[in-house]
C-alpha cells in the first residue's frame, strides 16, 4: 500500500527534474543572448565566459539600435505583416464561407485545386516567382512584392472551412428568413462566432511574415523596404564581430514576437495542435 | 397544394434568378484567393517545370529537353547535386530522429495532470515562434570557436575547444581523434559543422513537435488505459502496448513533417555556416539558392527546385499512403 503511494511522488520528482532540465536547455539561448547583450565587449570575449554579466551596460541597446535603420525595418516589417495578415484572412473568410456555406457548380474540384496548392512546396515556386516579380512585373524593391504573393493561403482557407460549416445549418435559415443575404450572414453570425479560429488564422501568418526571410532576401536590395530579418542578416555581416552589439539586436528582434506569442499562447498552440502547420 | 399554376410558373423563375445570384456571389467570394493561389502558387509549379526545359539564365534561351537534367544527374553539375542532397540527407538522419524521440518523451512527461504544465509548453514552443535569423545569430555565438559557450562546457568537462560551425571534419573523426585513433574518410560522420546547424535545429523545432504530440495523445481514449490498468498491466506496458501503437499516426505525421522541414531547410545553413566550411552544410535548399540566385541558372536552378519537390511530393504520398491504412485499421 505504501510503496503504492510513494513510487508516483517519486516518479513525479523524476519528471519534473527531467522536464525542467530540458526547459533550462531550450531556454538557456535566451539567457545567453540577454546576458551578452548586457556585458561590456571586452567582457562578451572574455574565456571562459562570465555567467552574469559584472557590470550593466544598457546603452549596448541604444548603440545597436543606432548602427542600423531599425525602426525603418521594423516599420517595414509591422506594414507587412499588417497587410499580409488583413489581405489574407479576408481573402480566407470569403472562400471558406463559400466551401462551406453555398452552392455552386464545380465545388469539389476547385476545392481539390485549392488544397492541390498545399502540396506544392515552396522550392518549386520560388524561382518562377522570383523572375515573374523581377522580370515581369518589375516589383523588384518595394513593400508590395513582399504582400501581394501572400494574400492567399489554401491552408486557412481549409482551416477556416473546417469551422464554418460546424455552424448550424438552423442559423443560416432563420437568417435566410430575415432576409439576410450572404453577406450580411457572414457579418453577423459567422465572424463572430470565429473568432477564436480567426484570431489563430492572424497569428500564424503574423509571425510567419516575421519570420520570413528567404524570399525578401531574394526581392530587396535596399534598407527602405527590408524588414527585420534581412536587416538582422545585413547587421550580421557589418556588426558580426561586435558580440555585446549583436546580441542586444537580437533581443530586440525576438523581443516583440515572444511578447505576442506570450500574451495569445493559448490560441497559437491550440491552432497548431489542431492543424500542424510547421513553417 | 394551394400553389396555382401561374404563380408555379414565376417562382420556377425567381428560383433560377436565385440559383444565378448564388453561383454569382459564390464565385466573387472565390475570386480573390483564387487568383492569388493560382498565380503565385499553382501556376509557378507548373513554371519551374517549364524553365527546367529550356537553357535560362539571364533570359529564355533554347529549348533544351531533358537536357538540364542529365547536367544535374549525370553530368557537370552532378557532384555538387549528389554532393548536396547527401548532406540534406545526413542533416535529416540527424535530426529527425532525435526530434521525435525527443519530444515525444517530452510530451509523454507532460501529458499527465501536474503542476507547471502549462509553463514547460509555453517555454518549451518559444524557439519555434523564434524569428530564425536572430536564434540563428544567438548559437553562433553559443558555438564561438574563441568565446563561445559550449567551449566553456567542454572545457569544464576536460575537451579542448572546437571550432564548431567552421569544423568541416566529421564527428566521429574528431572523437576518435582525441583517442588518438585515425579513422578511414567513409566513417568520418557528419562534419561539427553540420552537427550545429543540426542542434539549432532541434532546439528551434521541439516545441512544436510536443504541441503536435500533445493533441495526438488526447485522442487516445482512457478506456483503453483504465483496462489495461484493471487487467494489472505495468506503466511500462501502457506505454508499449497502448500509447506507442494508438500514437503512431501521429509520430509518422511527426516525423514526415519534420522530414519536409530537414530536406527544404536553407535559413538556418545561410545564417549558421552558408554552406561551408568546404561545402560540409551544402544541404540542396542552399545550393538550389547558389545555382540559381548567385550563379544566375535559372534553368538548373529550376531543374533542382523540381527534383527537389519530387522528393518532398514522394515523401507526403508515402505519408498520405500509411495515415490512409491507419485510419482503416481503427
Amino acid at each position: 500500500m505504501s510503496e503504492s503511494r510513494r513510487r508516483p511522488r517519486g516518479r513525479t520528482i523524476v519528471k519534473h527534474l527531467i522536464l525542467s532540465a530540458v526547459a533550462v536547455v531550450i531556454a538557456f539561448p535566451f539567457y545567453w543572448m540577454l546576458t551578452t547583450a548586457f556585458k561590456s565587449f571586452f567582457e562578451a570575449t572574455l574565456f571562459p565566459p562570465t555567467l552574469f554579466p559584472t557590470e550593466a551596460h544598457p546603452e549596448n541597446f541604444a548603440q545597436a539600435w543606432a548602427a542600423a535603420p531599425w525602426a525603418r525595418y521594423f516599420a517595414n516589417t509591422v506594414i507587412i505583416a499588417a497587410f499580409v495578415t488583413a489581405g489574407e484572412v479576408t481573402t480566407a473568410v470569403l472562400a471558406a464561407y463559400a466551401f462551406a456555406r453555398m452552392r455552386f457548380r464545380g465545388k469539389q474540384l476547385i476545392f481539390m485545386l485549392f488544397l492541390a496548392t498545399l502540396m506544392i512546396p515552396s522550392e518549386a515556386t520560388l524561382i518562377p516567382n522570383f523572375v515573374l516579380v523581377t522580370k515581369y512585373l518589375r516589383w523588384s524593391d518595394t513593400l508590395h512584392v513582399q504582400i501581394v504573393p501572400f494574400l492567399a493561403s489554401a491552408f486557412s482557407i481549409f482551416l477556416l472551412r473546417q469551422h464554418f460549416l460546424s455552424i448550424p445549418n438552423e442559423l443560416a435559415d432563420a437568417a435566410r428568413i430575415d432576409g439576410a443575404g450572404h453577406l450580411r450572414f457572414l457579418r453577423s453570425v459567422v465572424l463572430p462566432l470565429s473568432i477564436p479560429v480567426l484570431v489563430t488564422v492572424a497569428l500564424i501568418q503574423g509571425i510567419g511574415v516575421w519570420d520570413g526571410f528567404l524570399w525578401p532576401l531574394l526581392v530587396t536590395s535596399s534598407d527602405t523596404v527590408r524588414p527585420i530579418q534581412v536587416g538582422m542578416a545585413q547587421f550580421r555581416t557589418e556588426f558580426g564581430a561586435q558580440y555585446h552589439l549583436e546580441m542586444a539586436a537580437a533581443t530586440f528582434v525576438i523581443a516583440p514576437i515572444v511578447l505576442v506569442f506570450l500574451i495569445a499562447q493559448r490560441h497559437l498552440i491550440q491552432g497548431v495542435a489542431r492543424t500542424g502547420i510547421r513553417g | 397544394m394551394r400553389v396555382a399554376a401561374i404563380p408555379a410558373v414565376r417562382e420556377s423563375g425567381t428560383r433560377r434568378r436565385r440559383i444565378v445570384v448564388e453561383h454569382a456571389v459564390a464565385y466573387l467570394f472565390l475570386l480573390p484567393a483564387a487568383l492569388v493561389l493560382l498565380v503565385f502558387h499553382f501556376l509557378p509549379a507548373f513554371a519551374a517545370i517549364y524553365m527546367s526545359l529550356f537553357k535560362w539564365d539571364i533570359v529564355q534561351g533554347a529549348f533544351k529537353g531533358l537536357d538540364n537534367y542529365a547536367t544535374v544527374l549525370t553530368g557537370a553539375r552532378a557532384e555538387e547535386f549528389w554532393h548536396s542532397l547527401s548532406v540534406s540527407l545526413t542533416y535529416t538522419v540527424i535530426t529527425v530522429p532525435i526530434e521525435v524521440v525527443v519530444s515525444l518523451v517530452l510530451a509523454y512527461l507532460l501529458f499527465q495532470k501536474m503542476r507547471g504544465r502549462g509553463i514547460y509548453r509555453t517555454l518549451y514552443y518559444l524557439p519555434y515562434v523564434t524569428a530564425t535569423v536572430a536564434a540563428a545569430v544567438i548559437f553562433n555565438w553559443l558555438m564561438n570557436p574563441n568565446y563561445g559557450f559550449f567551449n566553456s562546457l567542454l572545457e569544464d568537462i576536460g575537451i579542448g575547444p572546437q571550432r564548431w560551425l567552421d569544423e568541416p571534419r566529421g564527428l566521429f573523426e574528431l572523437i576518435a581523434g582525441s583517442a588518438g585513433m585515425v579513422l578511414p574518410d567513409w566513417a568520418a560522420g557528419p562534419s561539427l559543422a553540420l552537427v550545429g546547424v543540426s542542434i539549432f535545429t532541434i532546439w528551434k523545432f521541439i516545441g512544436f513537435q510536443v504541441v503536435i504530440f500533445l493533441a495526438g495523445l488526447g485522442n487516445i481514449s482512457t478506456e483503453y488505459y483504465e483496462a489495461a490498468r484493471l487487467d494489472g498491466a505495468s506503466e511500462r506496458q501502457l506505454f508499449t502496448k497502448i500509447t506507442l501503437p494508438l500514437l503512431s499516426p501521429t509520430t509518422f505525421f511527426v516525423a514526415t513533417v519534420a522530414t519536409i522541414g530537414a530536406l527544404k531547410a536553407f535559413n538556418q545553413v545561410y545564417i549558421m555556416t552558408n554552406g561551408g566550411p568546404l561545402d560540409t552544410t551544402r544541404v540542396l535548399g542552399y545550393e538550389i539558392f547558389k545555382v540559381f540566385f548567385q550563379q544566375g541558372r535559372i534553368d538548373l536552378g529550376a531543374t533542382m527546385a523540381v527534383l527537389l519537390t519530387i522528393i518532398i511530393l514522394l515523401f507526403t504520398l508515402f505519408q498520405f499512403r500509411v495515415a490512409e491504412r491507419r485510419v482503416h485499421y481503427s
